[in-house]
């Protein structure tokens, strides 16, 4: 257990740099994008004058560094400062949109992890049977559509005959049920882009297996297949396999932007997109921070968990 | 005809084109061959089939297609038949020459994006691996960073700040790709170069170049070319999902992605035109990942 | 899309004099389209989904660009100036307004009127609103309009204010959607208020998702506002619009996709609003460069573009052929006779062959933010063009700064103006030396002199000689191809009553669907 705690404490500084990172490639590729947030916000009405008054409202003459900086000293401590766009907190604009982000992240990944692991199971189970084949094919046909594709099939076939809505209308205070249903087509969509990339790793996972002697010794013994699987492969063949849910559900969170579009989803991706359009850069760092913690952190518990599932990788430090 | 049934008929069509293309291939090949070819699954032998079918079409395009790629030939969204087997695009082209061109330009474009990634993102991974140090600490951190900011608004970013001719849409993909690729080259090539073979490859005083290339290359072939499949089929999806954001080909190039984009709307009315487009890349994307199956399958040992 | 500023459709008449305009054009409708359009009735929520709007849009009235925020404003507020849904000016704010001498503009408040908040409309509020547009630090996108003002002042229940030279259009820019009439505080307004004196009240606003509004009950205007709540929701994906559209999740939506009006139409289920206006899509080129700066080239270019083919696949035919004229018919001093310009590859190639060519080369930048199917219309030109010699090669811009980056900086573009109903205005702003806006940098002496002659000719048919003439300049020497009007498309649930006619002035019935519309 010590093994662990140290590798966390190492991972999340390792996590600091990363951010730190990241920050540095946001704000600088956010500085080359031409135009700025003065010349962005005025648009085409732009005329010289207008823009230097801007320029000189909202502290963009401060050469690049000096305007890091401030940004980094008040990210430090926990102040994002307020939108130059709208001049709200960056904190209000983030929280529910955040909260709307993650609720969306976690109702996908609630419909398409436990999918996944079964037909990943099965069609380990049943490998190279006509099950195995078209599991495979249809979920390889599925994240081959383009997300926004996928989303207005589904549109015309479970909104347009009035099952569920086309688009999600939700705020703080809908019920569950609510939210729960009015998301569902987004969650739904998600599901299909997804569950093929850890059904696949399931089924390679296991299969990698089947070949080791210890499996042929389970099998001699006389154990049924399933009970093989399941008993025998999932358990050691779960490392790759969290690390692939892992890696999806930071997709989840950080790369949904389309399907947001689609299904007018309030989420993050959306307000990043926005942003950037906007060179608003303190949005859009902060927005990337939260994607690049929720993908170190992700990373993380998933080297947490393989580690504590696999005692030969504990050994192994 | 209803949806499931075209689907049965299609499957089942799939599989005796199948048949027929294996037996064919184990009688047409040198002995050698012939027994790989008679003992390869079905799938795979239609994945190489329509990976055949597809390399045609996109290498004698201009003779297969009935009219030019940018050539507007009538009036927008003719039905399927006569002069214009599937009809005509919202400019009035013809629908069929454009994906047939359509497959020469996406498949060319995905294939140049993969393989700049792989070639930058293997050799990357692999020497921060075999040297270490200092060298890999750099790398992975930066890569890591870059891994962390959502792959297709960075892509985004790229292209506005560099523009978005082919050749930047090429760059950019492939370098935010490569990033991937460098994490799996990494942590695969980390497993072999503790091995004993390379301990004394380097003993015998081989340069790092040799070591990659004829030491841990060929064993870490297997989890890449899996790698390779699924990220040559996800190029077209950035592409579309980055003409549904506002950046994309240059017209009036056709490519697949960006006419999934053009031509979605239609889907809301149950009009099946977009289907074709993004039809031909799922068939390519099935049918990459069945050959890459049986090559992983048959790389791994197993019998059965 | 960005819109220019103030892009209007304004008929010239009941410019003078606000309350004139009131006797002729009034707010009451003839008895004849009562008869066809039921009284308005009370009550309901409309929802109207609009493909605008952005998550950083901002409440300050000087930054407003978007047909979201413009639809959002005209639910909240008034202005001093309405322009009705006949392209005249009709009193809002502004009881009435006068000039002896177009130079001192007198503008009578309305009395009795209240904010949201409670607190009475005083001309104070007005000279706040008006005075957050104008000086050294403001960052208005109208500032420009405000250039001619020596000074604004409050007299009793009036607004006075005095340009430095006489303006017969003024009352007309004090239409403009920008001056929003917002409670002033110390002679400013708060730009990050709600608080308004039009038909609703917010309720809620999320930027670029939503608002909710609620009737203000205390609306001044007895005839309009007459849904109980307005929800205006931001939906860009224009596939997403039409979806909720069709599953009922909205009642109204702006820019129907061209490829689908015809499949919406034949369900039945919804009904097409196609608005002839100005609007029109532009390909200025830069005469100042080779090689544009030769007039055959840009003759040649102007007879190698199939309009009609244009308006057919670019508009879904909700549009008309324009003949490089940015005067619509709309216009008083419309020249309807010029010489009609169609595809002819002869005509193209003799044009060349007298700027002394065989072949052309040139490129042509483009994003669908210029307006919507530029990428398009750009790929159909280009097809056009190569029948007559010219090789255009087509680059696709991004959409995220093309206003920036590409209008006005690459010498071949596609843009977009929401067009003028005053001839004057219209060619001051896009056509005349050195305007900022002179988007082509063209300069024609002959031009330039009747612009000013006309401004001052008081000869009805003279003047509409002189304008005849600057129209054929522009469409035969000019330096801009506009191949086309384009329709305001917009389409509405079944219940969804409107007046008769519709607002060609801007979209959305000038923005003001929310006030003007109602429930059958």
């Amino acid at each position: 257990m010590h093994e662990v705690l140290k590798m966390v404490a190492q991972r999340l500084a390792l996590g600091a740099l990363t951010l730190f990172v990241v920050s540095i490639v946001i704000f600088g590729a956010t500085e080359l994008l031409p135009g700025d947030l003065a010349s962005a916000i005025l648009g085409q009405s732009a005329t010289p004058e207008t823009l230097a008054a801007m320029r000189a409202q909202l502290g963009l003459n401060d050469p690049a560094p000096v305007r890091y900086w401030a940004w980094l000293t008040g990210a430090l401590q926990g102040d994002f400062g307020v939108s130059l766009a709208t001049r709200r907190p960056i904190a209000d604009m983030i929280e529910q949109r955040l909260g709307n982000t993650l609720f969306l992240a976690l109702y996908a990944a609630a419909l398409a992890v436990p999918l996944a692991l079964v037909l990943g199971v099965l069609a380990a189970l049943w490998r190279n049977s006509i099950f195995d084949r078209v599991a495979n094919a249809g979920a390889l046909s599925a994240i081959s559509f383009p997300e926004f594709f996928v989303a207005y099939i589904l549109v015309l076939w479970l909104a347009q005959s009035g099952y569920f809505p086309s688009m999600v209308r939700i705020s703080p205070t809908s019920s569950l049920a609510d939210k729960l249903y009015m998301s569902f087509l987004p969650a739904l969509t998600l599901t299909l882009v997804v569950t093929a990339h850890m059904m696949r790793m399931t089924r390679a996972a296991i299969i990698n297996l089947m070949a080791s002697p210890y499996i042929e010794m389970a099998r001699l013994k006389g154990a049924s297949p399933l009970r093989i699987v399941l008993r025998h492969a999932l358990p050691n063949a779960l490392a790759p396999i969290i690390n692939v849910i892992a890696l999806n559900l930071a997709y989840l969170i950080t790369g949904v932007v389309v399907v947001e579009v689609v299904f007018v989803y309030p989420g993050l991706g959306q307000l990043m997109v926005d942003s950037v359009a906007k060179r608003d850069i303190a949005v859009v760092q902060a927005i990337a921070l939260i994607f690049a913690s929720a993908y170190v952190l992700l990373n993380l518990t998933a080297d947490v968990l393989s580690t504590l599932t696999n005692p030969r990788l504990m050994k192994r430090g | 005809m209803s949806l499931p049934v075209f689907l049965i008929l299609f499957l089942i069509s799939s599989f005796a084109l199948a048949f027929v293309f294996r037996a064919g291939l184990s009688r047409a090949l040198p002995h050698n061959q012939a027994i790989i070819a008679r003992d390869m699954p079905l799938t795979a032998a239609f994945g190489i089939m329509v990976i055949a079918v597809y390399l045609f079409v996109a290498i004698f395009a201009p003779l297969l297609a009935p009219f030019a790629e940018r050539e507007v030939v009538g009036s927008q969204f003719q039905p399927w038949g006569g002069a214009h087997p599937l009809g005509t695009d919202r400019l009035g082209r013809d629908m069929l020459s454009r994906l047939i061109y359509g497959a020469r330009n996406t498949v060319g474009i995905a294939f140049a994006t993969t393989a700049l990634a792989f070639v930058v993102g293997a050799f990357l991974g692999i020497w921060a691996a075999l040297r270490g140090g200092w060298l890999d600490q750099v790398l992975s951190r930066f890569v890591d960073a870059l891994m962390a900011i959502p792959s297709l608004i960075f892509s985004l970013l790229l292209l506005t700040i560099f523009g978005t001719s082919v050749l930047t849409l090429i760059l950019v993909i492939a370098a935010v790709d490569a990033t991937r690729v460098y994490r799996i080259s990494r942590s695969v090539a980390q497993g072999i170069v503790v091995m004993d073979y390379i301990e004394a490859a380097r003993l015998r005083g081989e340069g790092t170049w040799y070591l990659i290339r004829h030491e841990i290359l060929p064993n870490a072939l297997a989890p890449l070319v899996a790698e390779f499949g699924l990220r040559f089929c996800f190029v077209f999806l950035t592409i579309s999902s980055l003409s549904f954001l506002g950046l994309g080909i240059k017209p009036p190039m056709a490519d697949w992605g960006s006419m999934v984009r053009d031509n979605a709307t239609l889907i809301t009315f149950g009009d099946i035109t977009p289907l074709l487009p993004a039809g031909a890349i799922a068939l390519l994307t099935v049918a990459v990942n069945f050959v890459v199956d049986w090559q992983l399958h048959r790389a791994s040992g197993l019998k059965e | 899309m960005k819109n220019l500023n103030n892009r209007h459709g304004v008929t010239r008449r009941g410019l003078m004099q606000g309350a004139a305009a009131l006797g002729a054009a009034g707010l009451i409708l003839p008895a004849g389209m009562r008869k066809a359009h039921a009284e308005p009735q009370r009550g309901g929520t409309f929802r109207v989904g609009i493909g605008h709007g952005s998550s950083t849009d901002s409440l300050d009235p000087g930054l407003w660009d978007n047909l979201y925020v413009q639809v959002f404003a005209a639910s909240r507020h008034n202005q001093l100036i309405e322009v009705n849904n006949e392209g005249q000016l009709i009193p809002e704010i502004a009881e009435s307004w006068d000039s002896t001498d177009g130079a001192t503009w007198v503008f009578k408040i309305r009395e009795g009127v209240t904010f949201h908040s409670g607190k009475t409309v005083t001309p104070e509020d007005v000279l706040a609103s008006l005075n957050h547009h104008r000086g050294e630090d403001t960052t208005s996108a109208i500032k420009t309009f405000f250039e001619p003002v020596t000074d604004i002042r409050v007299d009793g229940q009036n607004v006075v204010v005095t340009l430095d030279a006489p303006n017969g259009d003024f009352p007309y820019l004090m239409s403009d959607y920008h001056l929003a009439i917002m409670p002033g505080t110390d002679g400013r307004i708060d730009p990050t208020s709600f608080d308004g004196c039009g038909p609703y009240v917010v309720e809620s606003y999320e930027p670029g998702v939503q608002a909710s509004l609620t009737r203000n009950p205390d609306y001044w205007k007895f005839d309009r506002a007459h849904f109980d709540r307005v929800e205006i929701l931001s939906i860009v994906d224009s596939t997403a619009r039409l979806n909720a559209l069709m599953t009922g999740g909205v009642d109204t939506i702006d820019q129907v996709d061209p490829a689908t009006i015809g499949m919406l139409e034949a369900r039945g289920t919804a009904r097409i609003l196609s608005i002839p206006g100005n609007a029109h899509y532009v390909f200025p080129m830069d005469s100042r460069e080779a090689p544009f700066s030769d007039n055959n080239v840009r003759l040649a270019l102007k007879y190698a573009i199939d309009r009609e083919d244009m308006v057919e696949k670019i508009l879904g035919g909700h549009g008309a052929v324009s003949n490089d004229n940015p005067i619509g018919p709309a216009n008083r001093y419309f020249h309807a006779d010029m010489e009609a310009k169609t595809f002819d590859p002869d005509r193209a190639r003799f044009h060349l062959r007298e700027a002394g060519m065989d072949s052309l080369n040139v490129t042509l930048h483009v994003a669908d933010a210029a307006f919507s199917g530029a990428v398009d219309a750009g790929a159909l030109f280009a097809e056009t063009a190569r029948q007559c010699g010219i090789n255009i090669d087509l680059v696709r811009e991004p959409n995220d700064g093309y206003w920036d980056n590409v209008w006005m900086q690459k010498p071949f573009v596609a843009s977009y103006w929401g067009g003028r109903a005053v001839e004057d205005q219209m060619f001051t702003t896009g056509y005349a030396s050195g305007s900022s806006w002179n988007d082509s940098f063209w300069e024609h002496e002959r031009f330039n002199e009747l612009l000013v002659k006309a401004r001052s000719e008081i000869d009805e048919d003279l003047r509409r000689e002189m304008y005849h003439e600057m129209q054929q300049i522009v469409s035969f020497e000019g330096s801009v191809i506009i191949p086309m009007n384009n329709n305001y498309v917009m389409a509405t649930a079944l219940n969804v009553a409107t007046p008769e006619r519709i607002s060609a002035n801007w979209n959305l019935d000038g923005f003001r669907c929310v006030e003007r519309w109602w429930f059958a």
